[in-house]
């Protein structure tokens, strides 16, 4: 083909994309252009301005009946799974946002990029926390602004407020995803990657407090996610030289013809699957996950949690659907070993441990083994079950870490275990938020862990995957145990003496969390609506 | 009759959150438990008015006041309520026991920092959902209910129970929700088998049961043993059964006896209303194992029963051989056995109910659950030790007493198909009297001792052992820490104690209620019965 045609661009069906990425390079110039005093207000402005009209961009869509379109040169498909990832991606960044901007409960935002912007002022008050990190490995957390209480400063003056960058990088996180979740090929889908990725990793390092434990986890993720990417990259590669293209659909067709080399298939399949998994934090790829979790500013957190995995399943929907439907029978024995290792591990090593972020950050391990199972089963009723589930499980961990964040005790969050003891009585509206919350992770009836779980579960045992039903029902019972320890503590123990404090949450957590406990309520009682929307769609190719 | 069924159901949860809400205020709180009692009335009346429209004798259709409404379409799964005899009898049971623990837990004390209104919010909550576990007519509303039942069981028991309630009310909690899922693979199953053989999937009971009959008994099996785990954990058979003792001794009295008396009989129940029917070429074939496990019910409990020195840990053994007897009933596949069971389900509430608030009244005057610490409480406690006396041996089913015509039928329905285990079965019987009168005589007969009885310490106990002269009140008066029920007391009780007595005499108008639901059960599982009906059935 001599002189490279411009490809069609369908801008109507992009719109969402477009908002996104073009509000989060607006959001950059702003950084760059407005005085401090006005910039966090006109950032946070600004952020959930875009995401509301990417969202409503992505209702008048799917709504309007448009037929799904591949556009860009086949580089993006805008078809109905898409366009409910969207939805999901982008109704829970409104909560993520809220969060993130908070500065009721952390003077200031949880989020400050510099220690030395904290001030020589405040060196004096600067105390040597040592708290053990959960994990055994003891971090003297004695430099920068670590352990100090630099937003409640005894003289009175304004605490400093958080850098306000972090709106342009979530924008730029959000956008990776929107379009790692609708890439139609796999140098697209590489690309959005890193764009998802890297905002990611630098939000992880910027808490205002425990910066050590922060920047560590930050380095881990770098590391471990680059070593992911390169993964995939690899994959890519070989599925290239097995297809002579990175379409999706092509790879399925050339598989279909079977003259070419499977090594080259299943070598590169199991290379980028492995990056994939990576990202969805499926065990035994999942090591990241806990340090992470627990390392990171809680409303990042959130936003990891709940959003990273909606576009890291979106994709492995994708991929396994588009391109490797035909040859299921072939890879899906594998898969089960690693949904099963997920499974287990997430609900052993969750019994464990003793930090709540953490043990979150294990069951989601768990969960996303669940949601393996309706990703493995190609079908469409393991799609939409799969679509649901994400959507459930994100606003319930959104509204989670919400209420992990208002648990605080002298030194930033109190995420140990024991500091939870007798909140019932100390907080009972927290403690009975975070009990339903529980028990809708345990998949406990009239929630939507519930509704998803039984989905899921209805899916893969209609497609022959009975064991895995049967494994992944224990594993609920094993993980039920570590969700009603934190009720047991919360609701049977006495508290302690000096327990955290519970901060009466500002309006913007307020919101965050009452929509995440909301929507998990509604979606176990009246679940039809969002049933109906991702029922009956399928992808394009 | 479908409306009053609704309101029958909503009622208790509009009341348990209304009550829960005013808990947060403490001078609303004794307002609170009279709206909770008073609710549990009307609740009362209802179910008078329901029992009052149920249409019983042959043409009646097995389910009556049906009522049905769309609810997740993409499940195939609707809001569908209906009652057969035995639900019909199981929901007045709970009806007739909740204003009883509401009024018993009145004067209870309660741990502290916990209130009356929130003891009464989750005991209304309880309530309710098990209306609904008894009446749901969809299978995956009954298993909604069948999980979310724990939730408020799981709060009576981990708020409001003895020293060790963490422990028990994570055990009760963990052994059930793990019994659910087991059941939950077997709902999915019987929702994926409907999808290929109807077409489309559906839940709905009376549909399932057409189809899942049918189905291949490689298929039935596995599907009947999901749903048998979670009913056996929950009835409980041995050996399912280790949460109920703890659960029992660690829940508080009023709580214990909505366990014992009601959310146990879910177990039961379910084994009539799903296991048979759904699978009945599945329940024919492994009829044997179950019957095993029902005999080895009836003796290990009574056995462990007479061994306890825990009383409320007594009660609930008791309860075990008693499940026993019933499993045995229902697997015995005789139309006079199944009857038996289903009216033994109702007569082992009435009594074990009777039994631990008698139990509870006691330990209230004592302060201790442990038999040693008491004797001769007959003495000081005529009254006391009289109930105790109509509880036990009503438990026993000393003839007169309603237990009696229930376990009677069971063994004579169960004998010409099953005499061995029939015949076992007959020896639990001598057991239970055995466990019955060894620890009346411990604790209520002979003279005057134990710690909680006597003096004012408990180091008076070895040397407060005397026989104080029956006819000197003065005597007795100086030595007992505690006196008689009081007319409050009386009056809790005697409700309990006219249904044992009437149910033991006329026990007409239960069976003619629930023979329909017995005849329907023996049609779809299959099964004639070995002799002609006699007398069973008007």
């Amino acid at each position: 083909m001599t002189g490279q045609a411009f490809p069609s661009v369908d801008y109507g069906a992009l719109a969402p994309v477009l908002i996104v990425l073009g509000g989060a390079c607006v959001s950059v110039l702003l950084e760059a252009l407005l005085p401090l005093r006005v910039r966090g207000r006109a950032q946070l402005g600004l952020t959930l301005t875009v995401v509301a009209a990417a969202l409503v961009a992505v209702i008048v869509r799917a709504t309007s009946g448009a037929a799904p379109v591949s556009t860009l040169a086949g580089a993006l498909a805008v078809d109905g799974p898409a366009l409910f990832l969207w939805g999901t991606l982008l109704a829970l960044a409104v909560p993520s946002v809220l969060l993130l901007a908070d500065r009721s409960v952390e003077p200031g935002g949880a989020f400050l990029a510099d220690p030395v912007a904290l001030g020589e002022a405040e060196a004096a008050e600067q105390r040597v926390a040592v708290g053990a990190r959960a994990g055994g490995s003891s971090s003297a957390r004695s430099s920068g602004g670590g352990g100090g209480r630099p937003g409640r400063s005894s003289r009175g003056q304004a605490p400093v407020e958080s850098q306000s960058e972090i709106y342009a990088l979530v924008l730029f996180a959000l956008g990776g995803m929107l379009v790692f979740c609708a890439a139609d090929d796999l140098l697209t889908m590489f690309v959005a990657l890193e764009v998802l990725s890297l905002p990611l990793y630098l939000l992880c390092g910027l808490a205002r407090r425990r910066r050590l434990m922060s920047q560590e986890s930050a380095v881990k993720y770098f590391l471990l996610g680059a070593f992911s990417s390169a993964f995939f990259l690899y994959g890519l590669a070989l599925l290239y030289g097995y297809a002579d293209s990175v379409k999706l659909s092509d790879i399925s067709l050339a598989a279909a013809g079977s003259l070419r080399p499977d090594s080259l298939l299943f070598g590169g399949l199991a290379l980028l699957v492995v990056g994939l998994l990576f990202k969805a934090s499926v065990g035994p790829f999942h090591t990241w996950t806990p340090d992470v979790y627990q390392g990171a500013p809680t409303s990042v957190t959130a936003f990891m949690a709940a959003c990273t995995k909606v576009a890291a399943f979106g994709a492995i929907l994708r991929v396994f659907t588009v391109a490797f439907g035909s040859t299921v029978w072939e890879w899906r024995g594998v898969l089960w070993v690693v949904a099963i290792a997920s499974m287990v591990i997430g609900a052993v090593l969750g019994l464990t441990q003793t930090d709540v972020k953490r043990m979150i950050a294990y069951s989601s391990v768990a969960h996303a083994g669940f949601l393996l199972l309706g990703a493995m089963a190609i079908t469409p009723q393991g799609l939409s079950a799969t679509l649901f589930y994400l959507l459930a499980y994100g606003f319930t961990t959104v509204a989670l870490f919400g209420l992990v964040s208002l648990v605080r005790g002298p030194d930033g969050e109190a995420t140990h275990l024991s500091a939870w003891a007798g909140l019932g009585k100390r907080a009972p509206v927290v403690a009975a938020a975070v009990t339903f919350l529980m028990l809708a992770l345990a998949g406990i009836p009239l929630t939507s862990g519930f509704t998803a779980k039984f989905a899921v579960f209805a899916a893969a045992l209609a497609d022959g995957m009975a064991p895995l039903v049967i494994v992944a029902l224990v594993v609920s019972a094993v993980a039920a145990f570590f969700y009603l320890r934190l009720i047991v503590l919360m609701y049977f123990s006495e508290p302690a003496a000096d327990g955290p404090t519970v901060s009466v949450p500002g309006p913007f957590t307020t919101v965050a969390i009452t929509l995440g406990v909301v929507v998990t309520l509604l979606l176990g009682i009246v679940p039809t609506a969002v049933l109906g929307w991702a029922d009956g769609l399928s992808f394009l190719g | 009759m479908s409306a009053v069924l609704l309101v029958l159901l909503l009622l208790p949860l509009v009341g348990a959150a209304v009550v829960g809400a005013m808990a947060r205020r403490e001078d609303l709180d004794r307002a609170a438990r009279i709206l909770g009692l008073a609710l549990s009335v009307v609740s009362l009346v209802l179910v008078v008015v329901l029992w009052a429209g149920f249409r019983t004798g042959p043409g009646t259709p097995r389910f009556q006041a049906e009522l049905s409404a769309e609810w997740i379409p993409a499940f195939g799964t609707r809001f569908a309520l209906g009652l057969d005899g035995i639900a019909l009898t199981m929901i007045a049971l709970l009806a007739v026991l909740v204003p009883i623990v509401l009024w018993f837990a009145w004067s209870e004390k309660l741990p502290a920092g916990r209130t009356g209104a929130g003891f009464t919010a989750l005991m209304l909550s309880t309530q309710g959902v098990l209306v609904g576990v008894f009446a749901a007519t969809d299978v995956f509303l009954f298993y909604v209910l069948f999980e979310a039942m724990l939730i408020p069981m799981y709060f009576l028991i981990g708020r409001f129970g003895g020293p060790r309630r963490q422990y028990a009310a994570v055990k009760f909690f963990l052994y059930s929700f793990l019994g659910g899922l087991i059941m939950l693979a077997s709902v999915i199953g019987l929702f994926v088998a409907s999808d290929t053989r109807l077409g489309q999937g559906t839940f709905d009971w009376a549909a399932l049961q057409g189809m899942a009959a049918q189905l291949p008994l490689s298929t039935q099996i596995p599907l009947f043993l999901g749903f048998f785990a979670a009913f056996a954990i929950k009835a409980p058979l041995v050996p399912f059964h280790t949460w109920l003792p703890d659960a029992g001794a660690e829940a508080p009295i009023a709580g214990g006896v909505i366990l014992l008396g009601l959310l146990d009989k879910v177990g039961t129940f379910g084994f009539l209303r799903y296991n048979l029917p759904l699978f009945p070429a599945a329940s024919r074939e492994l009829a044997p194992l179950l019957l095993t496990l029902a005999v080895i019910g009836v003796v290990y409990g009574s056995l462990l029963a007479a061994v306890q020195t825990d009383m409320k840990r007594f009660v609930a053994y008791t309860s075990i051989a008693h499940f026993g007897f019933i499993a045995l009933g229902i697997f015995a596949f005789s139309s006079q056995s199944i009857a038996g069971s289903a009216l033994y389900m109702v007569n082992h509430g009435i009594s074990t109910a009777m039994l631990f608030l008698v139990v509870g009244l006691l330990i209230r005057r004592g302060g201790t659950a442990s038999m040693t610490e008491y004797g001769g409480v007959g003495r000081v406690a005529p009254l006391l030790a009289g109930m105790f006396l109509i509880a036990g041996l009503s438990t026993i089913a000393l003839p007169g007493t309603n237990s009696f015509i229930s376990e009677f039928l069971v063994l004579l329905g169960a004998f010409p198909r099953e005499p061995v285990f029939s015949v076992i079965a007959t020896v639990g019987i001598v057991f239970a009297a055995l466990y019955m009168l060894w620890v009346f005589q411990r604790v209520m007969t002979g003279p005057l001792r134990g710690s909680a009885v006597v003096g004012d310490g408990p180091g008076a106990a070895s040397a407060a052992v005397m026989e104080p002269d029956a006819d000197d009140p003065s005597a007795r008066n100086l030595t007992a820490r505690f006196g008689d029920l009081t007319r409050g007391e009386v009056a809790v009780l005697t409700p309990l104690v006219a249904l044992i007595l009437v149910l033991g005499f006329f026990p007409g108008p239960v069976l003619e209620v629930l023979e329909p639901a017995v005849s329907a059960t023996m049609a779809e599982v299959g099964v004639a019965d070995p002799v002609t009906p006699n007398g069973v059935a008007r």
